[in-house]
């Protein structure tokens, strides 16, 4: 029975990758590289390449990672060490309750709430370091931009890499911070020479598992992103890509031989975030478990 | 060197704590930071309520910094800019979380009306006025998935952290792995594999059962985790109290831990629904599609909350998008409820 | 000064202390030689403490009554006690460390030349760094090579000291009797020493920010016998310029560092301080019964 759990992956792993295996064997290492996604009408040739897709869930990963990491790291640091008991209770449960949320939620917000709000400061990230080539903008189209689809992640990704750091802030020997503390040190001075270097790993770890989580997201990003087969670097402007929405957004129309191919694209999707996550854990449990 | 006596009773004091009467300047910074900030946006192009906080921000941390550098020099007053940053991070998190729960409200009360509990969208469609229709069939629906995957997921995930915790075999370190690997499995890969393993492969077409299928993927983890963590609390004394007493492993295991551990192991099947509930990417695979209320979970196509919160928000419409967020509330309400009742029985894991 | 004795010595060093049985007459006579050495007021360096009607408590319990002790500048006052007397929590209310506690409460005052610690609007990095401590578990900061622990004070406090980096990490080092034994490897981690190397170099880590007065919480206890006998030479080097004030469970040691001894008890309720005089007075000729039933050894 407890090898349940083994017997499902692989079979994840078998089926997306035998049922996919058109898909592999027709495009070959071109379905990982190449970036232009035509399924052939009547009888003409397909041409399935995820390239763009996969580059397009790394930008808006990176995205969320940057902005969500040092905001999680911050709030972490605050209800560990800074925060009066009554406040502290009050936002762990909040951050906790958070994490419970559906992600339809977070893209129907994301879609109505956030994007006018995301799109005024797209407008002027773009008016002060537009000079930027990340920050370019071709024509004034901001909507549904990587960065929308990015802060999105981002907060959703916060509640897991705050948990994490959280616990591993709390792991801290006291009898370092004390001699911090007994040294005159301030509160800032200490975590800067006990805290952080203690808990640097674990905060990688967090960010790891909440990079697991924006790699497969779907239906978020699906809400705010302009999916398009193009390469987008630009990160303010209106179209890039996200292999799990792209799933869902040509699963409806799709032929068999797309289908297929779609499932490949998942079998992709699949073994990313596996490695990320393995990785992760890794790197928490190692931290936990030494405790450096 | 002489003992003082005294008799006077002495009352314990905290003088450490920061007292009303030194928070005064700080309180009068504050203020002043909040006038600056207005007469900078009034005499300014700068504009908006992003403004405002921006400047507030800076201007009072600057006029903390200035104070705690003049009153204890420079490490005083990078502690002060390191917490007033932290408080800012801890607040700008807070904002989503705040402006979530509250838009939903705001929102989804507009069709939150008796009649959606008595209706369905058999005869209604996404467009239509918000006084016709209603989502009783995906509540139903979502019900349906809930109890599957629960009764699919419940024995696979308690056995495995019993493993885990009560017979530590030697493939223990693999499993865990494996657990591990198994929580990082997206939604939407749970989805489509139960497609190709199923639908592609035999000709049954999408159901609440099949439905259920990636959502029992889903729970598997979040329940072996939070049953392991619950079991490892149970105390060793009871364990061997068990086999002091002759009993088999498996029967102290059945008769002494597991009870002992019940409102833990309630909790974890309570957040495994959490975790479920609201998953929408594997619905839109398995569970074909309905309009009414479909009582047999092995045919015909299914409906549930967040299929018709999908469903709202594809149509695109007013009324689609106010019918996705009437059905945002009530699947948040639903999630609130388990969150609740998580933390009431979590708080007495172990008896 | 310590730089005769070298890492070598670190294991011999236990054949070479002779471990007395604790009667109190040989207790009395090794304490009698260190009070003719120094007498209050007489150092050079350092200035004293006063404690002033001290009580502590841990929410409603209250671990600590009306303690009141005036440490003259220059000398070593050991605190003694069984366990649970409170004078571990005594000597972290002199340097404020008994607040970190969240449920912590206290009354009096303790006096650093004259001025009250505890008084509203005071600078506590200020006072710790006035008032060193190092604590009965070694604690080096593990990220930090051995300079760098040493040195960490400087930069946690943000100071700057009158001397340059390479001259204080010699003197510090060779106060607390580490210099021989670490000068060639300052950039190795701390982690890779001994115990009692490692609680040598907590000591040099407190003196680098040069303070008034040290505290030291049962230094020793989690040291061998030889680590032991030199971290207590190097009290006895300290108190040249320094006031220390030490709690110890080891009555032997008591006995050869202090000049003073304060003796605490707690009879199920509130801790207090039963008696404090010249140690030599207080091992040979006790005013207190219970002090003489604990220094004779009949319990604790």
């Amino acid at each position: 029975m407890s090898m349940s759990s083994l017997l499902i992956l692989t079979l994840i792993g078998l089926f997306l990758s035998v049922r996919g295996f058109q898909a592999f064997q027709t495009q070959g290492l071109g379905f990982i590289t190449k970036v232009d996604w035509t399924a052939g009408v009547d009888g003409g040739k397909d041409s399935f390449g995820l390239g763009a897709m996969i580059i397009g869930t790394l930008v808006i990963s990176a995205i969320a990672l940057v902005i969500g990491v040092p905001l999680s790291v911050l709030t972490a640091l605050f209800l560990t060490f800074y925060a009066p008991e009554r406040i502290k209770k009050a936002l762990v449960t909040l951050v906790d309750l958070m994490a419970s949320f559906p992600s339809i939620l977070f893209g129907l917000w994301g879609f109505i709430v956030l994007m006018p709000m995301a799109e005024y400061w797209a407008k002027l990230i773009h008016k002060y370091v537009g000079w930027i080539p990340l920050f370019k903008m071709p024509s004034p189209a901001y909507t549904r931009s990587p960065f929308i689809a990015g802060v999105v992640l981002a907060i959703m990704i916060i509640p897991i890499v705050t948990s994490v750091s959280r616990e591993i802030f709390g792991q801290t020997p006291l009898d370092r911070i004390q001699a911090a503390y007994a040294l005159g040190a301030t509160r800032w001075a200490m975590i800067k020479a006990v805290v952080l270097p203690f808990g640097a790993s674990g905060v990688v770890g967090g960010a790891m598992l909440g990079l697991g989580r924006a790699l497969g997201e779907t239906v978020a990003v699906y809400s705010v992103l302009n999916i398009v087969f193009k390469v987008n670097f630009q990160v303010l402007y209106g179209f890039g890509g996200n292999i799990a929405s792209m799933i869902v957004g040509k699963w409806g129309e799709a032929s068999l031989s797309e289908s297929k191919a779609l499932l490949a694209a998942g079998f992709v999707l699949f073994v990313m975030t596996l490695l990320v996550n393995l990785l992760a854990n890794f790197i928490v449990r190692r931290t936990v478990k030494t405790g450096k | 060197m002489t003992i003082l006596s005294n008799s006077t009773p002495v009352t314990p004091q905290k003088p450490w704590k920061v007292s009303k009467k030194q928070q005064l300047p700080n309180l009068f910074l504050i203020a002043a930071a909040v006038v600056a900030s207005f007469v900078i946006v009034a005499a300014t192009p700068m504009k908006g309520k992003l403004a405002y906080l921006l400047l507030f921000f800076v201007i009072g941390t600057t006029f903390q910094l200035a104070l705690s550098w003049y009153k204890r020099g420079r490490a005083a007053a990078a502690d002060t800019v390191a917490g007033a940053v932290m408080m800012a991070g801890a607040f700008i998190v807070f904002l989503p979380v705040a402006s979530l729960l509250i838009t939903t409200i705001v929102k989804g009360s507009k069709g939150f009306r008796p009649h959606i509990f008595n209706h369905t969208m058999a005869a209604t469609s996404y467009s239509d006025p918000l006084t016709s229709g209603g989502l009783i069939h995906a509540i139903i629906g979502t019900l349906f998935l809930i109890v599957i995957a629960t009764a699919i997921s419940l024995p696979l995930s308690i056995l495995t952290a019993l493993y885990l915790t009560e017979i530590k075999g030697k493939a223990s370190g693999f499993i865990q792995f494996l657990v591990q690997a198994m929580s990082g499995v997206p939604s939407v890969v749970a989805g489509i594999f139960i497609y190709a393993a199923i639908l592609l492969t035999t000709n049954l077409r999408g159901s609440t059962f099949i439905g259920a299928l990636p959502l029992a993927i889903l729970m598997i983890p979040t329940v072996t985790r939070t049953a392991q963590e619950v079991l490892n609390l149970v105390p060793n004394e009871l364990r061997e109290a068990g086999l002091a007493l002759g009993a088999t492993q498996w029967k102290t295991v059945a008769t002494i831990v597991v009870p002992a551990a019940r409102n833990g192991l309630i909790t974890a099947v309570i957040l495994g629904v959490a975790r479920i509930a609201g998953e929408t990417a594997p619905l839109l695979f398995t569970l074909g599609t309905s309009d009414k209320i479909n009582w047999n979970p092995f045919s015909g196509g299914q409906n549930a909350l967040p299929y018709y919160i999908w469903s709202g928000l594809r149509d695109g419409t007013e009324g689609g998008i106010n019918r996705a967020w009437t059905g945002i509330l009530v699947l948040l309400i639903l999630v609130l409820s388990l969150f609740v009742s998580a933390r009431i029985f979590g708080s007495r894991k172990v008896k | 000064m310590m730089s005769t004795v070298n890492s070598n010595n670190e294991e011999n060093n236990g054949e070479d202390m002779s471990i007395t049985t604790p009667s109190t007459s040989s207790l009395s006579s090794v304490a009698a030689n260190h009070a003719s050495q120094r007498q209050p007021g007489n150092a050079p360096l350092g200035s004293g403490l006063e404690a002033r009607g001290i009580h502590a408590w841990f929410g409603k319990h209250h671990a600590l009554e009306n303690v009141s002790l005036d440490f003259a500048a220059g000398t070593v006052t050991a605190l003694i006690g069984p366990s649970g007397c409170g004078k571990s929590t005594f000597i972290r209310t002199l340097n404020r460390m008994h607040e970190f506690i969240p449920s912590a409460a206290m009354a009096g005052e303790v006096l650093l030349d004259g001025k009250d610690i505890y008084e509203a609007g005071t600078d506590v990095t200020k006072i710790r760094l006035q008032i060193g401590m190092v604590f009965q578990k070694p604690n080096p900061f593990p990220s930090m090579t051995i300079g760098q622990n040493v040195l960490s004070g400087l930069k946690l406090a943000q100071i700057k000291s009158p001397k340059n980096n390479d001259d204080l990490l010699e003197e510090c080092l060779t106060r607390a009797g580490l210099w021989t034994e670490v000068k060639d490897r300052l950039d190795a981690h701390a982690g890779g020493l001994s115990g009692g190397q490692q609680q040598r170099l907590c000591i040099a880590r407190s003196l680098a920010v040069n303070p008034k007065v040290l505290l030291m919480d049962e230094p020793c206890s989690a040291l061998d016998p030889g680590s032991t006998l030199r971290i207590e030479d190097t009290i006895g080097q300290l108190a040249q310029t320094m006031t220390i004030i030490i709690v110890t469970h080891n009555m032997q040691q008591a006995a050869r560092v202090s000049d003073y001894t304060a003796f605490f008890l707690s009879d199920g309720g509130p801790g207090q301080m039963i008696e404090v005089g010249p140690t030599n007075e207080m091992f040979s000729r006790p005013k207190d019964q219970r002090t003489e039933n604990y220094v004779s050894g009949r319990f604790g």
